[in-house]
């Protein structure tokens, strides 16, 4: 016999691939003022609570700007706004005039992507590349695709009539700010919603600038209401008495928190909540592309993402090689400094979410995981994570079953389809899966038997505004983007 | 010498899915490459040509005007590199081997009855034997398209075994010609036939079939190239051929290579650009980003 | 030869045992209790099942364990046994109007009751296997992908059933639930339980698999929080209009994110008493992307 060649004796060299000349993106074709107030009925306005915080960039830990904290005063005036504005103006007006203002946030956003991807950037420590590319160009497109909604709910829904819920209020995670405010937004407004909108305290930044634009683009006062502050702001939106729905995207916690606050209102929900999905390649899978998923399923936004493909399952005839390319691609993963357009991975969005993660790396390490983190260089400023590949995982260890919300990964191996099966369903989670194999019918019968909202086979972390997304079990309830993410704005007549 | 004797079995199907290998290959475009990267980049890309001329219409006047540009590619430029071969037919090869004697450029010569590959097994073999006779460096064979879209695998591979024995000391690049082959299976399947028979380049494509080279179609052979040299320590060079005319997309190639098999490969030893328009497109770049200024061709010299 | 008789020289009639359903099985309540029902004119009726929660807990898993199959079943063989269910209730017509007699029904009413319920398990029989394609989509999106939604059961479903319209409010929750491919705990009109009990019968003998349906009899007051916040139930249904009570089961629910669906202000007698929209309430959403490749004709390089 002809020997083998020893994986552990040849190693590819990478090192040169992150040594690209730096080419950062331009601060100054974004304009951040100096401080920001709440968009209420149309106008900016100093909150009631005459308290400011400050936005920092996690890339450099620098500060970027200042931003009004709303109270209960604040949130009042808003859903007032919202209220008064739905009443007067919006619920009248014709459906294709609603239409042609949401059309109209859309070519706005376009019109100024550069400067939206390069604060989104700045405020949130995302790479620019994915602001650019990603974030901005598909919160636009959100708002394109829910503006030509406006005038065909009729035909959304067979044998039935549709109404506007009445005032929305909406809280959005500092994952992906602008999309999530446009996932939002959009629906809410087409099906003749007015809405009081809250950010995340991080990342407050776009869904202001934002609220430039609707002002820019004349929608009617108080139709959208963006209001900044933190967890007790958000407390209020949810408690407040006039507001009619709560859709809220963030941790599966605080959706626990939000549903138990309603209980005993008319409020209805949507929660968009957390996740740990599976990522399941077979040994006839296309291995290279299901590589490529895997490291864009759990490094895409630093591994900040609900749907991310946190747990990695590879069939054992397949293992040593599927890890060992895991390791040679993690090699070419530039992280750094989240305005240069070659950064793979950016920063941190806080401290706080830092230190989560750097927690879940010791529990992961403690509980006799073996680590592999690739050996680029790490900025000396900032809140920065190297990428984070575990293997020699059970499903019993935490970092397998609970959401990290970072960029690292659990590998653990399987032998049959069966098994594999039961193991990616065994969570409470249920937001999304992956499957990678050539055989169709394989593909078909893992697609249909995995219990979550989204399942992406042969491929890993799609988005689409036509493509309704969100959770089974504990990853919440309601649909976003596509005809079905219509319900969750209207009573049916 | 690492023994190759373990081959898989060229029945089963390999998986490559289309979409997929697209976009990976697109990431490498969206690589900002800038200042002293790009000054490398496009040096080295201009180091990598195998500056070709492959018509019927060749002469020997041709074939040196060419082996001149070779070597002195933009004398207004100092300290430029040379490329890497002149790339010709058999019959000229003599005559390049003299034009670029003690330059360094190494002289490559098609062979196989190319670029159909339409011929019988021993003039193929007669074919390469008088290239490398007559001073070839290396050798472009084009494999059997039809006999390896008929599935027969043996013919393929014995035949490009017969013409490594042929190629002596000469180093043998394969032709898959990919264009032919439509889809990405069969072109990892293909490269892996080549290696496993005793390639030591595998190329795209001949130039005269469109499509010719592209960067998924490369990258599907430059990841055969890894899990082969994984499999058994043997290293394996690469070249695309055709349809590379712009010094953009040959730093993304670049980009690409480096990432998918490291550095290692960064050399002409291990990559080639079959291209005849690329010299000039480099040689503009390097012009503009020294004096700053856009460039016209007509001060570049057409060989 | 003499007959023992009665004393008023008639044949003793055999009084029926009002049991719980679970997993196709008819069983006492585990904890051996049980309450009289009455009508209004203070009659006994039927000793009754008190159900309790472990009685519960065995039928959510009895739940559990059908959801697997009965959901991926063919979608046209769940409405043959729909259809099936309805042929049974037809067939045994007359003891439920007498039952509903018993329960303060007039004959007229109890008629058009068990003819309603009868219609309305044609109605979801029909459903079956065309809501599906109703509330698909097939998602253009904008990159080389094949991208569809569809509709698919939510689980284990625990559901307490309408205290009035004791069988139809029965019915008309259950044949959604079942018609999308869930499996469900129902717990009965506390006041009016007999056709409930009677029609676990039906549903014995429909070629309904034993776990899909479970009937138990009990208090809403003593049952309601174990509905709510049960980890293995996916969602609950509750159909009356007690604020307290709905409050309590939307923050119990919270514990796992179940689905909480209040059909208080529904006429179950009317046309709007039934939709595909019933059967939409319980189903999640999911969906699939693939690629899809794209050779053929000439292809530009790069």
């Amino acid at each position: 016999m002809a020997k083998l060649v020893k994986n552990n004796t040849i190693k590819l060299k990478f090192d040169s691939v992150k040594n690209f000349a730096p080419a950062p993106e331009s601060k100054k074709a974004a304009k951040i003022d100096p401080q920001y107030d709440l968009f209420i009925n149309g106008k900016f306005e100093r909150p009631m609570s005459k308290k400011y915080f400050s936005t920092i960039n996690p890339a450099t830990e620098e500060k970027l700007s200042m931003i009004a904290e709303a109270n209960t005063a604040d949130v009042n005036k808003a859903v007032k706004a919202a209220r008064t504005a739905y009443d007067k103006t919006w619920k009248k007006m014709p459906t294709a005039e609603r239409a042609k203002y949401i059309y109209r946030i859309a070519r706005m956003i376009q019109e100024r992507a550069r400067e939206f991807a390069i604060i989104e950037t700045l405020d949130g420590g995302k790479p620019i590349r994915e602001s650019r590319d990603f974030d901005v160009p598909t919160a636009a497109n959100h708002f394109f695709y829910y503006a030509g909604w406006a005038d065909k709910l009729e035909y959304a829904f067979p044998n039935r009539k549709t109404t506007p819920l009445g005032v929305a209020g909406q809280i959005i995670p500092w994952n992906f700010p602008l999309l999530m405010a446009a996932w939002k937004i959009a629906p809410a407004l087409a099906c003749g919603n007015t809405v009081v909108l809250k950010p995340a305290e991080n990342t407050s930044l776009t869904a202001l600038k934002l609220a430039e634009i609707i002002q820019e683009a004349d929608v009617p006062p108080g139709v959208v209401n963006i209001i900044t502050g933190a967890g007790v702001t958000g407390a209020a939106i949810v408690n407040h008495a006039d507001i009619n729905k709560i859709a809220f995207t963030g941790s599966t916690d605080v959706g626990k928190i939000i549903q138990r606050a309603i209980a005993g209102t008319n409020k209805k929900a949507t929660l968009e909540l957390g996740g740990k999905a599976a990522n399941i390649i077979f040994e006839d899978a296309p291995l290279d592309q299901a590589v490529e998923g895997v490291i864009n399923g759990i490094f895409f936004n630093q591994g900040h993402v609900c749907c991310a493909g946190s747990r990695l399952y590879v069939q054992e005839s397949v293992f040593n090689e599927v890890v060992r390319k895991l390791k040679d691609r993690l090699e070419t993963l530039i992280v750094g400094d989240p305005m240069d357009k070659n950064t793979d991975i950016g920063a941190i969005n806080s401290k706080a979410q830092l230190d989560i993660i750097n927690k879940y790396i010791k529990i992961g390490l403690q509980e006799g995981a073996e680590m592999y983190q690739s050996s680029c260089a790490m900025p000396k400023k900032g809140f920065y994570c190297r990428p984070t590949l575990f293997t020699n995982v059970a499903q019993s260890n935490r970092i397998a079953q609970e959401e990290i919300f970072g960029p690292v990964l659990a590998i653990q191996s399987f032998r049959t389809d069966d098994e594999v099966i039961e193991k990616a369903n065994n969570t409470a989670y249920g937001l999304s899966a992956g499957v990678w194999s050539d055989k169709g019918s394989k593909i078909f019968n893992l697609t249909s038997k995995l219990r979550a909202g989204v399942i992406w086979a042969n491929t890993f972390n799609k988005f689409d505004p036509t493509s309704p997304f969100g959770g089974y079990k504990e990853s919440g309830y309601g649909r976003e983007g596509g005809l079905h993410g219509l319900s969750a704005y209207i009573n049916l007549v | 010498m690492i023994s190759t004797k373990i081959i898989p079995d060229f029945l089963l199907p390999p998986h490559i899915d289309q979409v997929g290998i697209e976009e990976r290959s697109s990431r490498f475009t969206k690589r900002s490459i800038k200042n002293e990267t790009k000054l490398n980049g496009l040096m080295l890309a201009l180091n990598m040509i195998d500056l070709t001329t492959l018509e019927g219409k060749d002469t020997d006047g041709k074939v040196k005007q060419l082996c001149y540009k070779a070597i002195h590619l933009h004398d207004v430029y100092p300290g430029l590199p040379t490329v890497a071969a002149i790339c010709v037919y058999p019959s000229m090869v003599k005559i390049a081997k003299k034009a670029l004697e003690g330059s360094g450029v190494k002289v490559a010569s098609v062979a196989t009855a190319f670029p159909s590959g339409q011929a019988t097994r021993d003039i193929k073999i007669r074919d390469t034997k008088y290239a490398v006779q007559h001073g070839a460096d290396e050798v472009d064979m084009v494999i059997s398209r039809g006999k390896f879209l008929q599935g027969e695998y043996n013919y393929v591979f014995d035949e490009i075994a017969a013409i490594k024995e042929a190629c002596g000391k000469a180093r043998l690049k394969v032709i898959l010609e990919t264009g032919e082959l439509v889809t990405y299976d069969k072109v990892r399947k293909a490269s892996d036939i080549a290696m496993y028979a005793g390639a030591d380049f595998i190329k795209t494509s001949t130039g005269k079939i469109s499509p010719a080279a592209t960067m998924p179609i490369t990258l599907v052979m430059l990841e055969a190239i890894r899990d082969f040299y994984y499999k058994t320590g043997k290293k394996i060079a690469m070249k695309p051929a055709g349809g590379i005319g712009k010094s953009k997309l040959a730093l993304h190639y670049l980009v690409m290579l480096n990432e998918t098999l490291g550095e290692d490969w960064m050399s002409n030893e291990w990559f080639r650009f079959g291209a005849s328009s690329l010299a000039n497109d480099i040689l503009m770049q390097l012009m503009k980003q020294k004096t700053g200024i856009y460039q016209n061709a007509n001060y570049f010299s057409i060989d | 030869m003499t007959t023992v008789t009665n004393k008023n020289n008639k044949r003793l009639e055999i009084l029926k045992t009002y049991k719980i359903y679970i997993d196709g099985q008819f069983v006492r309540t585990e904890s051996g209790r049980y309450y009289i029902a009455t009508n209004s004119k203070k009659e006994n009726l039927a000793n009754v099942c008190l159900g309790s929660r472990k009685d519960f807990r065995d039928a959510v898993v009895a739940a559990r364990n059908a959801f697997g199959s009965w959901s991926t079943r063919a979608a046209f063989n769940r409405a043959q046994i729909l259809y099936r269910i309805a042929e049974m209730l037809e067939g045994r017509k007359a003891q439920f109007i007498d039952e509903l007699i018993k329960q303060d029904s007039t004959k007229t009413q109890a008629e058009k009751e068990v003819n309603l319920c009868i219609d309305r398990l044609i109605y979801y029989s029909g459903w079956c296997d065309k809501f599906q394609q109703l509330f698909s989509s097939v998602n253009p999106v904008a990159s080389p992908h094949f991208n569809f939604s569809v509709p698919e059961p939510m689980g284990v479903i625990a559901a307490i059933a309408p205290q009035n319209n004791s069988l139809l409010g029965l019915v008309s929750v259950i044949a959604p639930i079942i018609a999308g491919g869930n499996s469900c705990i129902v717990l009965a009109s506390a006041t009016m339980p007999l056709c409930a009990v009677t029609f676990a019968e039906v549903l014995n003998s429909s070629d309904l698999p034993g776990g899909v349906v479970n009937i138990l009899t009990g208090k809403v007051a003593e049952l309601v929080s174990y509905f709510s916040d049960h980890m293995d139930v996916n969602a609950t249904v509750y159909c009356e209009a007690d604020f307290a009570t709905q409050k309590m089961i939307k923050e119990k629910s919270a514990l796992n994110i179940k689905r909480v669906l209040l059909y208080n202000k529904i006429k179950w007698t009317d046309a709007s008493g039934q939709s595909p929209y019933f059967i939409m309430d319980l189903q999640e959403i999911k969906t699939t992307w693939h690629p899809i490749e794209n050779i053929g004709g000439a292809k530009a390089g790069y």
